[in-house]
Parts: structure tokens; sequence; C-alpha cells
């Protein structure tokens, strides 16, 4: 088990290098190699010479690739100085650097937009859940009745309509026609009321999304789950149909529901782009959309590799989570 | 071990008085699809006396395991959808009660406790999620209100009753981890716990390996001796039937062919079907030379069931009744004779005994 650990951590650590190693290439290397000057970027458009040549040695930009890099992985994990003769600037680990637009530091900034994102994939997984799970359930258990074809196609449009359609019509109807609820942001410190109502739409409607597909994953598996054998011996032990269908078919029927929930989590936290950008939260997701915007390279390196931490975690977790909920996998 | 056998007293069969203590009669199950009516079960009769063992006898599709279903009232749940819903009709009698015609939930108090059922494949049969010990006490705690404690102490003397070795060990184990036989022995336990009066086994053997099928047909029987408990043994292997039953039923298409003492349908068999079954039989003291005598062609379609005797068009013999009878009229069950033998074939018994036994036993 703490050897099987330590070589999925090792993995990790791989994997995330190289993701890493891959984004660092995709947005200093490659631009360079056409012609494009990263210090250019970060010293703006009234730009002399010496400016530039001065950005370019503090960053190290005329470095070989490889160091670059190394001065980089060391930055994220231990802080880095920026140093060009007397202009010295520290940066703290984990240190992304700075973003070319602000000249702030990226990792401030992204532990600014972190909690956003995070109440907006937690509230919406809560809901989705609630609301796919039970739909899926019900569904399989009146298979082929009115309830079901109803609750499948209003899942089947649930998974086709896309976020930023839902969401618009959302925020037409019940901010701009309505008036029911302020469409705006505010930070849970400020006001928690006001918070929890600027997050109502978007956790609706990106819980739509997911309970849709919750849904149809839930059903699809209840009904495998309910032409098992063992369900059959549940119900000839005299179990009640609660217990058959609560404990005994559930128990099956989520461990699936699990791996993808995992999965579904650690791509949410990297940004749910589309949510954030149609309700116009300040997550991770506008971070990096206003960064790609803008070419602010820093930014976009830091929501990425926080993403790619995010997913590489998850998929972690749920593994785990498996030789916990399915005795027959063992950590080997 | 002996408070197992004890925990139940020995109470005067109720209900209507001539009874026997299992008694099906016309039992049909039919299933509507969209194909048509599947008459899964149609029109079966049979009786059964606690410490008897009935086994029943057919091909795959003949209605056997949707008898013992619908015995265990397990067709009716599960359906949350109104259409397509399976359709009963008959009398099951188990002890003076009738089940057909009873409410759901009297039905369900009597599963696992006054009948219960062992399944084919004990891998499948058993939760892989749960325990085996886990599975018992549930069994054991949906009729006896007790503790967890209590009913996991009941858990261990089962398994140790079926012969698991380190059954306070074993009970905290997953099915998984159990081999086949073993398995088959948690389900055994897992169906005994509350001391059924009934207990229905599916083709028991038939998922296991051959070296462990007799130790499971001991160890049915054994508990049966102990138990005094009625079985039915529901199979496709003659030869497992020969091991345990005292009576024996041979279905076809739905319907019961042959019926009568093991001894009886073993040594006189009447039916051409039975026959079949015989002579489809390896036998180790044959000579090499002589084939197999399958059955030829394919069980019936239970949708539409073919005319007269629905083994006609695989009968060798269907033309040996003067007429067009076989394909124009059902053969009733009929009194062979020999005490208690019935037998449904339009052939008279003198021509039946002879084909019998001068063209099929000698080559059996």
């Amino acid at each position: 088990m703490l050897a099987y650990l330590i070589r999925r951590l090792t993995a990790v650590i791989v994997m995330l290098l190289v993701v890493t190693l891959v984004t660092f290439g995709i947005f200093f290397v490659f631009p360079k190699m056409t012609g494009a000057d990263p210090a250019l970027y970060f010293v703006g458009k009234q730009s002399d010479p010496a400016a530039i040549e001065g950005i370019r040695q503090k960053m190290g930009l005329d470095d070989p690739v490889l160091v670059q890099f190394g001065k980089f992985v060391v930055g994220l994990v231990a802080g880095r100085e920026y140093v060009n003769g007397s202009d010295i600037t520290s940066c703290a680990a984990p240190c992304f650097g700075y973003s070319f637009k602000t000249e702030q530091a990226v990792w401030p900034v992204l532990l600014d937009r972190m909690p956003v994102t995070f109440a907006l994939a937690a509230g919406a997984c809560l809901l989705w859940l609630l609301i796919g799970l039970s739909t899926g359930v019900v569904s399989a258990l009146k298979r082929g009745t009115v309830i079901d074809r109803i609750a499948m196609s209003t899942a089947l449009a649930g998974v086709s309509l896309p976020i930023y359609f839902t969401g618009l019509i959302s925020l037409a109807v019940f901010v701009y026609a309505l008036d029911w609820i302020n469409g705006e942001y505010v930070p849970f410190a400020e006001n928690p009321a006001e918070w929890f109502g600027g997050l109502l739409l978007p956790w609706i409607t990106l819980a739509f999304l997911y309970a849709a597909m919750y849904a149809r994953l839930t059903r699809a598996t209840m009904l495998e789950v309910l032409g098992e054998d063992y369900i059959r011996t549940a119900r000839a032990k005299g179990l009640g149909e609660r217990t058959v269908i609560g404990k005994h078919a559930m128990r099956s029927t989520m461990t699936p529901i699990l791996t993808v929930l995992g999965l579904d989590l650690g791509a949410l936290v990297g940004g749910a782009v589309l949510t954030e950008t149609t309700f116009n939260l300040p997550g991770m997701g506008t971070a990096a959309i206003k960064a790609i915007g803008d070419r602010d390279l820093p930014i976009i390196i830091g929501v990425t590799l926080v993403a790619a931490l995010a997913i590489v975690v998850a998929n972690l977790v749920v593994d785990m989570l498996y030789a916990v909920i399915d005795p027959r996998v063992r950590l080997s | 071990m002996t408070d197992l056998t004890l925990t139940k007293a020995a109470e005067p069969p109720a209900g209507r008085p001539g009874t026997a203590f299992l008694d099906v009669r016309d039992l049909k199950v039919h299933f509507p699809t969209d194909d048509g009516l599947v008459k899964s079960v149609d029109g079966l009769t049979f009786s059964l006396e606690k410490g008897k063992t009935l086994g029943i006898v057919g091909e795959s599709g003949s209605g056997k395991s949707v008898t013992s279903l619908a015995v265990m009232g397990l067709h009716r749940v599960g359906q949350y959808n109104k259409r397509n819903k399976v359709r009963i009709s008959g009398e099951i009698w188990l002890d003076g009660k009738e089940l057909v015609s009873a409410p759901q939930e009297d039905v369900r108090r009597l599963r696992g406790r006054e009948m219960s059922m062992i399944f084919q494949d004990p891998l499948s049969a058993l939760h892989p999620y749960f325990t085996v010990g886990a599975q018992i006490v549930e069994a054991y705690r949906v009729h006896h209100d007790v503790t967890k404690k209590v009913a996991r102490k009941r858990a261990v003397e089962m398994l140790d009753r079926v012969g698991i070795p380190q059954p306070d060990k074993r009970v905290d184990d997953y099915p998984h981890q159990f081999s086949g036989g073993m398995r088959q022995r948690v389900m055994i336990a897992m169906s005994l716990v509350n001391n059924p009066e009934l207990l229905i086994a599916d083709e028991p053997t038939t998922a296991l390996d051959v070296t462990v099928q007799a130790q499971i047909l001991d160890l049915i029987r054994d508990l049966q001796k102990e138990f005094g408990s009625a079985v039915v043994v529901i199979t496709h292997d003659l030869g497992v039937v020969a091991e345990l039953a005292d009576d024996i039923l041979v279905m076809y298409g739905g319907r019961c062919v042959e019926r009568g003492p093991a001894e009886e349908v073993f040594t006189r068999p009447q039916h051409p079907y039975t026959w079949g079954l015989l002579g489809s039989m390896p036998r180790l003291d044959r000579e090499r030379t002589d084939r197999l005598m399958p059955v030829k062609g394919s069980p019936p379609s239970l949708i539409n069931v073919p005319s007269g005797c629905a083994f006609h068009p695989r009968c060798p013999y269907a033309d040996v009744p003067k007429g067009n009878v076989t394909r124009t009229e059902r053969p009733e069950l009929r009194e062979t004779g020999s005490g208690g033998h019935f037998s449904a074939c339009h052939m008279d018994r003198a021509e039946r005994t002879r084909i019998w036994s001068e063209e099929i036993a000698p080559k059996l």
C-alpha cells in the first residue's frame, strides 16, 4: 500500500514535470522561434532597447532553453530571484513568474481566483449529484414509463445544450426579466447572502449539464446492476425493495459514478471556463481566457499547471478510493 | 451444532387438510413481450412433502427456473414498470398458505425464512462488495430481531456447519476470496441460516468444478436430513437428481411430461423425451463405440408452442400413434400403472414399454 502510494506520487511528479515542460515549451520556446520576444511583451509598447535588454537579463531570457526551464522549475518549488545588477526582485515559491500585463506575481492572482472556482465546482457538484443520481435511479426503476421518458429527454437536452445557451437564458429570465436575483459575484467575506445569490445561477446552469450526464450514467448503470444475480439473491433473502435498491444496487452503481466524479471535479477545478465567462465570475477560467487574449504567458502557464495538478491529483484520489469501495481491487 | 436443528419446533401442518407441504397446482407463468406471449410455464402441477426431494429436470428454457422463481414469488418483485408485467396464475400452497394471490409483503416475509434458494453461480449470486459475513448476517436479521453480534455468531456457526474451515476468520472475507466450491457453501449457509422448510436449489452444481460437485450434493443431502426440509433440485443433469431426488419431474416446453418416483423414472421411463435425456448422459461403463443418443432438434419456441404434443417435432415416435393425434391433441398426464408414475404421451402403455425395453434400454 505504502509502496503503491510512493510509486503513484512519483508518477504524479513526473507527470507534472512533463506538463510543465510542454507548457513551458509552447509558451516560451515556440514563440521565440517565430520571432516573438517575451521580453517585448513584458516591457510593453514604449520599449527602448536598454529596457528590453535589462528585462532579458533579469528574466534570463538569453539563457539556453534548458537552463530557463530548470530555473522555472526551481522557482516553482523553492522560489527564485530575478537579478539584473542591483535590480533584484524576489519571488516566493511557488513562483510562476510575473504577469506581463499587470506585473503582479502570478501565484497570488491564482490564489485570489481559486476560491471562486472551488465554490462554483463544489456547489454545482452537490446539486448535480442530488438531482442526477435521484433522476437516474427513478428512471431506471420506471424504465419505459412516461416518467422515464420525460427524465431522459430532459437529460438529453441537458447534455446537448451548451452552457452559454442555458446560462444566458437563465440570466435573461431570472436576472434581467424577473429581477429575482442579482447576477453579480460578491466575495463570501463581503456578504454571504449575495455571494450565494451570485453563484446560484452558475451553480444551477453547471449542475444542469452535469446532472444530465450523471442521470444517464446512473440510469444505465442501475439497469445493469438490477439485472445482476446478486440483486435476485438479495430479494430471495426476503429483503425489502428499499434495502435491495438503496443498499445492494446503489452500492454497485456508485462505483463507476465515483470514477467519473473524481475526473469531472478535477477538470472543473482547473476552471469552468464557459460558466465563469458566461456569468462573469472572477475564477480561474476567466483568468485563463483573459490571459490568452492578453498574451499574458505566465498567467496561462499558471492556470494550466494548476489545472493539470488538479486532474492528476483527482485521478490519484479516485484510484485510492477505488480500493476502498471495491474490495476486489488491491493496490499493488 | 445441535441448536441449529432444534430452533424450529415441529408444528402441525396448518392449512387445508390432505394437501402436501408444497402444493403447486396448474401454475402458469406468462411473460408478455413485443414478439408475443412467452408461456414459460403453462400448467404445472406437483407436490412435495417435507423431508423429501423433488428433482425438476429439463433442458434450458423448459421452465424449470421460472417455476422456482414463481414459488419464491420473485417474478413479482422489481416490477416497477406496469407494462409487460408477468402474468402468474394457478395456486402455490406452501404449508397451507396460498402464495400466488397473497400480498407481496406477506410473500416477502416468507422468502428467506420459510423458503429459500440456492443459485447456480455463487460468484455472481453473492454481492461482490459485501463480506460473506455481512450478507449472511443480513439474511438472518431480516427475519430475526437480533443484534449484529448475535447474528454474526450465527453466521459463523452456519459457515462452520457447511464445512468452511476457520469460519471465524473467513466470515470477514469477500466472495471473491473463496474458491468456487467454498462460495457455494457460503451460499448454502446463507440460504439455511433461517432454517427454511423449503429449499430450492437451482442448478446448484452447474457452475462448479466436477470434483466439487459431489461434495456439494453430499452437503445438500446431509443438511436436508438434519433440517428435515423439503428440497427442490432444479437441474439439466440427470446425474444430480439420481444422487438426490426422491421424485422426478421432467419438464418440456413449460409443461410436465413425466413425473414419478426417481427409481421408477430411471428404470421404466415412459416418455420419449425422458429417453432422450437418458440417452444424452455420458457413461463411463458404456462402450466407446456406442454413441450418445442426443435429443435431435432444439427446444421449442415458448411463444408458438408446437400444436398437439409439444415434443412431436423432435420425437422419433411421433407417428407411432394412429392418425394425426400427436399433432392435433395435447396429451394429458396419465398414470402409467405403477404407483404415482405419470406420463404425457399418446402412445399406449404397451407400445411405450416395448420401445423402452427393446429399442432404448439396451443401448444405454
